[in-house]
Order: C-alpha cells, then structure tokens, then sequence
C-alpha cells in the first residue's frame, strides 16, 4: 500500500522541483531575452529583465549575414546520420553482450566506455590526416562516421542496460518457435526495447547535435553545422553578445523542440528498468 | 540521331569548359564589424571577376587560430585564403607554409602600406601577407570626468600621471573607477596590455640568449604597477575582464581612462551604443619617465594565401582586390569614410575625409609609426613582435604568465610570487623548447 504524503510536504517539494528546473532552464531563457536586446542592453549593469525594448534586428542580421538552412540541414544529416548509423552497428553488439555474454564482456564494454576518457584533441591531427587522404575533409560523410564512433560507446552501454530487462525466457521461447537470429533481433528484441532504443535515440540525437569540437576542427564552408553557426558569431574585439544570442536561440531552438515533444518518451526511457 | 548527338557533345564540352574555368575560393575570416562588411561588398569583385565564386568560412578569433592552424600543418587545403594576424605571420612564413605575395599587380601600390605594419608581415623584406586592417593602442579617456576634476590630458601622457589622475578620478560609491584595463588571462587578453606597459617600462621578454627576464627591475616596476593601480582605481572583477568587458563598462560610463586597441575609438565614439560618444578624448599609450617607449602596440589583419593551393592566381586578385585602395574608396563611397578599414595604408591618413570623420585617426597613425616590432623595448631583443613575441611557443607560455598576472590581480597571489612563477615556467619552457641550452 503506498504511504500517504502529508499536503505540506507535497508543494515543498513541488517548489524545489520548479525552482531548480527555472535554474536549469534560466541559461536558455537568458539567451532567449537577450537575443531581443540591442548590444548596448545586453551589458546594461544592472540587467534589464523584461522591460527594455525588444528587438528582432540581431535575428534580422544573423539571418542576412549567414547561409542558416545549410547549417541546419547539415546538423539534421549528421545528428540523425550518426545516429541511426550507431544503432544499425550498436543493437547487434549490445544484444551479443546482453544474451550471449563471455568472460570477457564486462571487459569491452569497459574497454569501449574508456575510448571516451581521450581527450577529442589528442587524436585530432591523425583524423583529420587520414580524411586529407581519403579526400573526406569538410564533408557530412566524415561527420556521420566520426559522431557515431563517438557516441557508440554510450549507445552499446544504454542499449546493453535496456536489453538485460528484457528477459531471456522470451527470447528462447521465440527460438523453439524456429525465429533466426535476425527474427529475433527484429521482430522480439526491438519491439520490446523500444522505450530504450528510442531515447538512446533522442539522447544521441542531442549529443551529435551539440557537439562542436569534431564538427568545428573537421568543416570549413560544405559541411559545417550549426556548432560552427554559433561559432560565426562571437569576438574577442566588439561586442557581439545580442546577435551571439540569437545565433544561438535559432541553433538549439530545434533540438528544444524535439526535445520537449519527446520528453515523456525520453524519461520513460531513461528509467526503462529502474524501479523494479 | 546525328545532330542530336552533336547538340549534346557541344553541350557537354561547354560543361567542361565552363567547369574547368571557375574557380571557387574558400576564405577563413575572423568575425569583426571590417570582415563582415568586406563579405557585403564583394559583388564589386565578382563584377570584376565573374569567373571567381567566393565561399566564406567566418570564425570566432581563437576557434579560426586553431582551425587554420590545423589545416595548414597538415596541408589540409580547406583553404585558399586565410585571415591570420601578424603574430602567426612570420612564424609561418619561416616554415614556407605562405605565399609570397610580392606580385599583387601595378596598381596595388605596396609602398603605401605603413611601414610597421609591413616590416612585421615581412620576412627578409619579402611580404607574405597584405593588411587589411590594422591597430595600435592608446589611451581614452572621458573629457567631462577629467575637467570635473580638474585635469589635463597630455597628448603623451606618463604612467606617474595616469595613476594621479585615476586616484582623483575615482568615485566607488558612484560607480566610477580611475581606470579600466584588461586583466583576464591570456596571451591575446591582459599579457598583450601587460607586454606593451612592460615595453614602456623598459622591461623584455627574453635577453639575447633567450634567458626569461621576470627577475628584472623593470619587470618588477612595471607588474606592482599594473597591479596596484587596478586593485586601488579598477573596476570589481578586474582580473577577469578582457577588451570586450572595458569596452562595455566604458561605454556605460564606468570608466575614466581605458589603454586598450585604436579599434576601441570607433566603438566608443559611436552614439548609437555608446552612452558617453561626446565625451570621449584620446592621447598616446602612456610613458615611463625614463624612455620615450609608448608600449609598440601593433596588431593587424592580413590575408595571406597557404602554398600548395590550387588556386594561387585567383588568390591573389582577391587580396589584391580586399586590401586596395579602391577598396576603402568603395567603403567610403558605400558605409562612408568612419566605417573604412583603418591602420594600413598612408594614404587613408591623407585623406582629408576621413580625418575629418574620424578624430582618433591622426593618434592612431601616430602610435602606428612610432612602432618597432624589431625592437619594442629599451633593450635589444632577439624576437621580432611588438605585444607579443613572435616564436610558436608564446601562445602557451603567454597564457601561462597571464594567468600568473590575473591572480595577482585577483589578489590570489602577490606580484613578486607571480613573477617568480612566470620566470619558473617560461625558463622551463623555454628550455624543452631548445631555446635555452
């Protein structure tokens, strides 16, 4: 029977969850108010809040001054490129470690988990050699290749975790009925992983998304996406933080979006298991 | 049939033909208020050279350092064009990595550019790069502040003065502070400030066996200076504000003086975002008593073309095109004279109108001549730089120091500590690098 929680309790708690989501979320809204600053209002001492004029001129000049759909729609192609790419290779090895472990398994699960521990920068040079080499310098290609080795790791390790749930009986059941392998993954498997699979997928999604390292250092003009966008619009000499702003509310706008119509899927995956 | 084929093998040829002749430049540019006006003006080059597309990549300052960087090391090609300062210049140069651009047409007129500005883009009086821009540093200051307190300006101030008139000048409780400078650490941030006050205090980098010089009188002189005036008349969170918080506390009247980049003046004098545009005055970066050294600021923006891209001759007539004087005639004749690229060419400083529109233009020829960067301070010096040194290794070691410099600043550490440590690491540094044997 579940324990009744005092009424007091219930709104205390209720204000600390909405107070520590504001603090959360108070990067992003300040963004958002700045981008509809002048310059000089941006570094107005004190801040103005809410009551300064509002302006849409930096989104104007952002606009005018860069080409914004490719940059988007190299972020789509490689986020979602990366992405699906890394579950194609990640379900057939998280279901080898989840059902068919070895003595070595925690082993390279730990092993692909440390590949994240290198510094991005201290394989820089050697990447971007080979890619001269191959003439894949600057194109999505390269980038969908290089953000789902990069997040494959975090794909095996979340996919492994949703895939010990699910128990092992069915899928035996499922091979006396005479399903093959691919059978099994495809139809037994995946259908019952969904929640998981789904928000590895948003999670990945988000990660390809924001990451500027890889996409900055490997782009110039073909496949740059909008990590680069940002990059565009910030300098060491002027003030810049308004328009900086508005690059940025147009460049995590759409991932905010995804991410707020897909939430009740991504916490339903996130906790995919953990209470038993 | 036959005709048929015919029409498509002409048509094809024509393809090719067309295909083989444009040329598409690729072009990494910094993001300031100049480069992104040159991208709004280029239709009058293609007009020119309707054969030749341009494709930009604009980058923050440090993001763009690191990618060009990466690219031209490993002779990646991404790029026909580079932005790159006159630090990375003729350290690149010495490595073959750049273009000679000797050959920019007849009417380009090389010998107009200033002098400082294309010593320090040369290399045995080769030039690897052409300006577009260029800056030195001088002192700002607010008119109505200083006649309230009953002071002068001089046009060559002195350290000694500057300290006076930011101790009268100062009012904390109503958010004044004597003087803004920048203490957030980096090499391009308060250890650019740092080496031109230590230049105009005689103090150097290195000796002539490359031996740090940390341990030095003048050092010592000129780093409890620094630090002393900005903890008594600086602003709150001095240590971490860089040109772009001066130029925001400046703009918002919090500032009585700012020794920063020429660049500064423009901003500051523009109504439009700055609160104290008609009160603003200027005079040269400010002296040690001892010598006539007024820091040899001198920073500037070239474009330069990396060796082994394929296409060099267009290249060419692109920087030609950017760093002409027809190209200012045509800011002028577009923005007007107050938004022309300043500091590169002796010819702008002639100009009646632009002289006109712009009141800080004849300080800022002025600091620009009066700057050597073979020889920036009192001492002979084996590098070449002005605020800066211009060996590979002095983007790492400077940062270094200039975090050693904001923690004094911060009170974190005291100056003769933080001295101590730079002379540590530099020499340490210095030594890995071969420098020291």
């Amino acid at each position: 029977m579940a324990r009744s929680v005092p009424q007091s309790r219930k709104i205390t708690f209720t204000i600390i969850a909405w107070l520590v989501a504001l603090l959360i979320f108070f990067p992003i809204l300040w963004t958002f108010l700045t981008s509809f600053k002048t310059e000089g209002e941006a570094v107005a001492v004190p801040p103005h809040f809410l009551f300064f004029d509002w302006t849409s001129v930096n989104y104007e000049q952002v606009w005018d001054r860069s080409n914004y759909p490719l940059f988007f729609l190299n972020s789509v192609v490689i986020s979602i490129g990366s992405t699906v790419l890394g579950l194609v290779v990640a379900i057939p090895a998280a279901w080898a470690m989840a059902f068919s472990p070895t003595k070595h398994t925690k082993d390279v699960l730990m092993w692909m988990l440390s590949t994240k521990m290198l510094p991005a920068v201290g394989v820089l040079v050697p990447i971007y050699l080979f890619l001269r080499n191959v003439g894949l310098l600057d194109t999505r290609i390269a980038l969908v290749v290089i953000m789902m080795l990069i997040n494959l790791p975090i794909i095996v390790w979340m996919l492994f975790t949703y895939f010990k749930e699910i128990p092992g009986d069915i899928l035996e059941a499922a091979r006396m009925d005479g399903a093959t392998l691919g059978k099994e993954i495809v139809y037994i498997l995946t259908p019952m992983a969904i929640p998981g699979i789904a928000s590895t997928l948003l999670l990945n999604v988000i990660l390809a998304w924001n990451e500027a390292f890889w996409t900055i250092n490997l782009t110039a003009s073909n496949a740059a996406p909008l990590t680069a966008f940002i990059a565009s619009f910030s300098a060491p000499e002027g003030l810049f933080y308004a328009k900086l702003s508005a690059a940025s509310t147009m460049a995590i706008a759409p991932i905010l979006i995804l991410g707020w119509f897909s939430q009740k899927q991504l916490v339903r995956g996130l906790t995919f298991g953990a209470v038993k | 049939m036959k005709f048929k084929s015919l029409l498509l093998g002409a048509c094809a040829s024509v393809a090719m033909v067309a295909s083989a002749q444009a040329v598409t430049l690729t072009i990494a540019t910094v993001n300031n208020g100049d480069m992104i006006r040159m991208q709004k003006l280029t239709d009058d080059f293609k007009k020119q050279n309707p054969d030749i597309d341009l494709k930009w990549v604009t980058l923050e300052e440090n993001v763009l350092r690191q990618r060009v960087t990466t690219d031209i090391a490993t002779h990646g090609g991404q790029y026909d064009i580079m932005t790159i300062g006159n630090y990375e210049v003729p350290i690149w140069a010495k490595q073959d990595w750049l273009v000679q651009l000797d050959d920019l047409g007849d009417n380009y007129d090389a010998d107009d550019i200033l002098p400082s500005v294309k010593k320090s883009i040369s290399v045995k009086d080769k030039l690897y790069a052409a300006p577009f821009y260029g800056e030195s540093a001088f002192t700002m200051y607010r008119t109505d502040l200083f006649k309230k307190a009953g002071l002068e300006m001089p046009e060559k101030p002195t350290w000694e003065f500057i300290k006076k008139a930011a101790d009268k000048i100062t009012d904390k409780d109503k958010g004044i502070y004597g003087i803004c400078l920048r203490g957030k650490a980096g090499w391009g941030e308060n250890m650019a400030f740092v080496t031109a006050l230590a230049n105009s205090w005689g103090a150097r980098w290195f000796d002539m066996d490359w031996k740090p010089q940390f341990d030095s009188d003048a050092w010592k002189g000129a780093a409890k200076f620094y630090v002393d005036l900005l903890k008594q008349d600086g602003p709150p969170g001095a240590s971490s504000n860089g040109f772009n918080e001066n130029l925001a506390l400046f703009q918002s009247g919090k500032c009585g003086m700012w020794m920063d980049a020429t660049v500064a003046a423009s901003f500051i004098s523009d109504p439009k975002e700055s609160k104290v545009a008609d009160s603003v005055g200027y005079a040269l970066f400010p002296t040690h008593a001892k010598y006539d050294n007024h820091g040899n600021w001198l920073w500037s923006w070239n474009l330069a073309i990396p060796a082994g891209t394929k296409h060099e001759d267009a290249a060419k007539k692109f920087i030609a095109w950017a760093t002409s004087k027809h190209y200012t005639d045509l800011v002028a004749q577009k923005d007007g004279w107050s938004n022309v690229p300043p500091g590169t060419r002796q010819s702008l400083y002639a100009n009646k109108d632009y002289l006109d529109k712009a009141p800080f233009a004849k300080l800022t020829l002025q600091a620009m001549q009066a700057v050597n960067p073979n020889q920036p301070t009192v001492d002979k010096v084996p590098y070449k730089g002005s605020q800066f040194v211009s060996i590979p290794e002095f983007q790492a070691i400077g940062t270094a120091v200039g975090q050693q410099f904001s923690a004094a600043v911060a009170g974190q550490t005291s100056v003769d500590q933080a001295l101590q440590n730079s002379q540590q690491l530099t020499t340490r540094e210095m030594t890995k690098a071969g420098y020291i044997k």
